[in-house]
């Protein structure tokens, strides 16, 4: 299964603090370890909110609104795509990785929906959507594995 | 420059586990992604499982404190995301909008950090593992 | 939230990159002329500017945009028609022509629009034109840059650009290039064109250097678009999803191939966790696809195969240097030339041993290509030294000094030289 792995933002990172060098050296490590685990697929750091963006959707209206979005308690600073075997060893991972700002972090881990968690409900068109998503799923799970 | 597009769907964080999305909001959504591909801005999607099916880890000196979902503070939580490529912020606000998103979702549009954003002594900072990676090769004679 | 006039410019400038090429490659099939339907798009654009901000973006702007280049597409009918005088004859002619050039748009928008855009893509790469204008042509239609951009990208004058693309449509009308799709024998150099121009494209933005107008480095996601735009137009051409494969592993490496100084970094000296996994897994996808249509052995295929065993392994040890052998012998049939033969060397000299890899290097001595080519003495050197013949290879790395422009490697080649100078000589194998 794959799961995203998510750290939360706080008011330092929202106001494009850099974490220092021990922080970059250790998360390095952890980074290395989880490739030479075969468990990293992905990662990246976003832009404080304040470089960003929202839209609003309502009928057929959209509201847009420039960041920074002070109010949520919700925002993302950065975040991993892995590879695991379950819910359990995605916590182990994360347990092992060193606290990623320094202060109180929060760290979510959400699973990430597959193409086989479709079940029956849908309809011939979208099973045959559904097949070509599959295809394509396996087409990249054998490119990971060569 | 790249951006996620986080798609916030209202009410998500009280979804219980196994929750499916709407088959016709999915044949919706992917005629949109398949509009994202076919104008070579798409580089990745993912749609995530409820938070009642996810768990929080968090750090605050001592050991790492785990928690399952769901989380009843959280009055927003992520449901999918779109990693596109673009020339602008604007361009991928304008892609966001063509999004056929439900009445009082949204979409949070963040700019993907790219390495060269960082200043120089960062990258140096976390560049110093590809020294001692060079370095290490070399002494093996690989 | 007040939406200032930046703001609504900035979100119809987002449009227009959006659907521009759509619009003059509809347009280019109707008047069947790609100079007129690009003037026909721009007078959209104006149109756009002056009504949008007054009525906010409309829900289809694409097909808003259409309906009005259609609209001064008639218009420009009508007084030529009038200029001509022949009134009736040319009303009734104008009617009937109008009638089959006002198709379903909604229709027109979603089906044909992906032939049209084939359509563009192939005539503004069309043979008949120089390299030059065939790269400025396709960025102006297809990537919707401004000749600023383009000028700024590829380091000459704006006016030189803009010639350039005027030059280019002229010389398309006046050959009378027809806007379609090649077919049957026409086809495979038609799309070797366009896949050269994408191919130059994302080259000029690779070699792009820290401190360099950020146009440059763009022009590597620019040809990434393109090449993925045209492998969901082309999706049963081998190459083109060679070409992408090809790209998108390379661009993986972009992270890790400048220093923080903005010097560039060797492949095999690269920190690998910062290759970017996603476009790997990309690459190896595409050239998944084009290996399942039978296309292995075409040259971008092989390339990009090359890459991926690169791309594969998580560190330089875990290469699998027989594999790039081989590929490198096929490649080098195929497209012979001497840089190939000289990575072919390396890469059989890594399967094979040095003395295997040596022979090949030896056989490039009286090349003339290479002749100021810094790596083909370094090449040697390193080869001889894994031989033990240490003076020969000293000789090699100061002549590989002496030749290189980048100081960084000029101090290697010459640290390397004076380690060798010191080393004992051993009786070779």
């Amino acid at each position: 299964m794959r799961v995203m792995v998510i750290i939360k933002a706080n008011k330092d990172i929202e106001a494009g603090q850099m974490p220092d060098e021990k922080i970059l050296t250790e998360m390095g490590s952890f980074n290395e370890q989880l490739a030479e685990a075969g468990v990293l697929l992905g990662m990246e750091g976003l832009h404080p909110s304040a470089k960003g963006a929202r839209v609003k959707f309502t009928g057929t209206k959209r509201t847009v609104t420039d960041g920074p979005f002070t109010e949520s308690k919700e925002l993302i600073a950065g975040y991993w795509i892995w590879r695991v075997k379950s819910m359990a060893e995605a916590i182990e991972w994360v347990k092992r990785c060193p606290n990623p700002t320094g202060q109180e972090s929060e760290i979510e881990i959400r699973p990430i929906f597959e193409a086989e968690d479709f079940g029956p409900e849908f309809t011939p068109e979208l099973r045959a959507q559904e097949e070509r998503v599959i295809a394509r799923a396996a087409e990249l799970a054998q490119a990971e594995k060569a | 420059m790249r951006f996620m597009m986080l798609m916030i769907p209202k009410g998500y964080e009280t979804a219980k586990p196994g929750t499916m999305p709407d088959p016709k909001a999915v044949a919706a959504m992917m005629k949109y992604n398949e509009s994202l591909q076919k104008a070579g801005v798409l580089l990745a999607l993912d749609g995530l499982h409820p938070p009642s099916m996810g768990a929080r880890v968090s750090f605050s000196g001592g050991k790492p404190k785990v928690t399952d979902g769901p989380f009843a503070e959280a009055k927003e939580v992520l449901g999918g995301y779109w990693m596109i490529q673009v020339k602008s912020k604007a361009e991928a606000i304008e892609w966001a909008s063509r999004c056929p998103g439900g009445d009082n979702e949204v979409i949070e549009i963040r700019q993907v950090q790219e390495f060269a954003d960082f200043p120089a002594d960062v990258q140096q900072a976390a560049s110093g593992f590809a020294e001692m990676q060079a370095q290490s090769g070399q002494r093996k004679g690989s | 939230m007040a939406v200032t006039a930046t703001d609504t410019h900035r979100s119809i400038d987002a449009v227009w990159r959006i659907e521009q090429a759509k619009l003059i490659a509809g347009l280019a099939r109707m008047v069947r002329d790609v100079g007129l339907a690009e003037e026909l798009a721009q007078d959209a654009l104006v149109a756009a500017l002056e009504r949008w901000p007054q009525t906010g973006i409309p829900d289809n702007p694409a097909a808003w945009l259409m309906a009005t280049a259609k609209n001064r597409a008639i218009d420009r009918l009508r007084r030529k028609a009038l200029m001509a005088r022949k009134q009736d004859e040319i009303g009734r002619e104008l009617d009937a022509r109008l009638e089959l050039a006002v198709p379903d748009i909604d229709a027109a928008l979603d089906d044909d629009i992906g032939d049209d855009l084939l359509r563009l893509v192939f005539t503004a790469c069309h043979p008949v034109l120089s390299t030059e204008a065939r790269v400025a042509l396709t960025l102006r239609l297809l990537g919707g840059l401004t000749t600023d951009e383009i000028a700024r990208a590829f380091l000459v004058a704006e006016p030189t650009v803009a010639q350039r693309i005027v030059r280019a449509k002229r010389t398309l009308a006046e050959a009378g290039v027809p806007f379609e799709v090649p077919r049957g024998g026409d086809r495979a150099v038609r799309l070797a064109s366009v896949l050269e121009v994408i191919y130059l494209i994302f080259n000029e933005g690779y070699t792009a250097t820290a401190g360099d107008d950020w146009m440059r480095p763009q022009l590597c996601e620019e040809a990434l678009r393109l090449g993925r735009v045209l492998a969901g137009l082309a999706p049963d051409e081998p190459e083109v999803h060679g070409l992408v494969a090809l790209m998108e592993i390379q661009a993986s490496r972009a992270r890790a191939r400048l220093s923080p100084t903005g010097e560039p970094i060797l492949l095999l000296e690269q920190d690998r966790a910062r290759w970017d996994q996603l476009l790997i897994r990309r690459g190896l996808a595409a050239l998944e696809r084009a290996e399942e249509l039978g296309g292995a052995q075409g040259s971008y295929a092989l390339q990009a195969a090359i890459a991926a065993c690169h791309a594969r392994a998580r560190t330089g040890a875990d290469t699998d240097w027989a594999r790039i052998a081989t590929l490198y012998d096929a490649l080098s049939q195929l497209t012979p030339s001497p840089v190939v033969e000289l990575n072919r060397a390396v890469a059989v000299a890594m399967a094979h041993g040095p003395a295997a890899g040596l022979a090949l290097v030896d056989a490039l001595a009286a090349e003339p290509t290479l002749r100021g080519y810094h790596l083909l003495p370094a090449v040697r050197g390193d080869l001889l030294a894994k031989l033990g013949r240490f003076e020969e290879a000293r000789a090699d790395c100061e002549r590989a000094a002496s030749l290189t422009q980048n100081a960084r490697e000029r101090e290697l080649l010459l640290a390397r030289a004076a380690s060798l100078g010191r080393s004992k000589k051993v009786p070779s194998a």
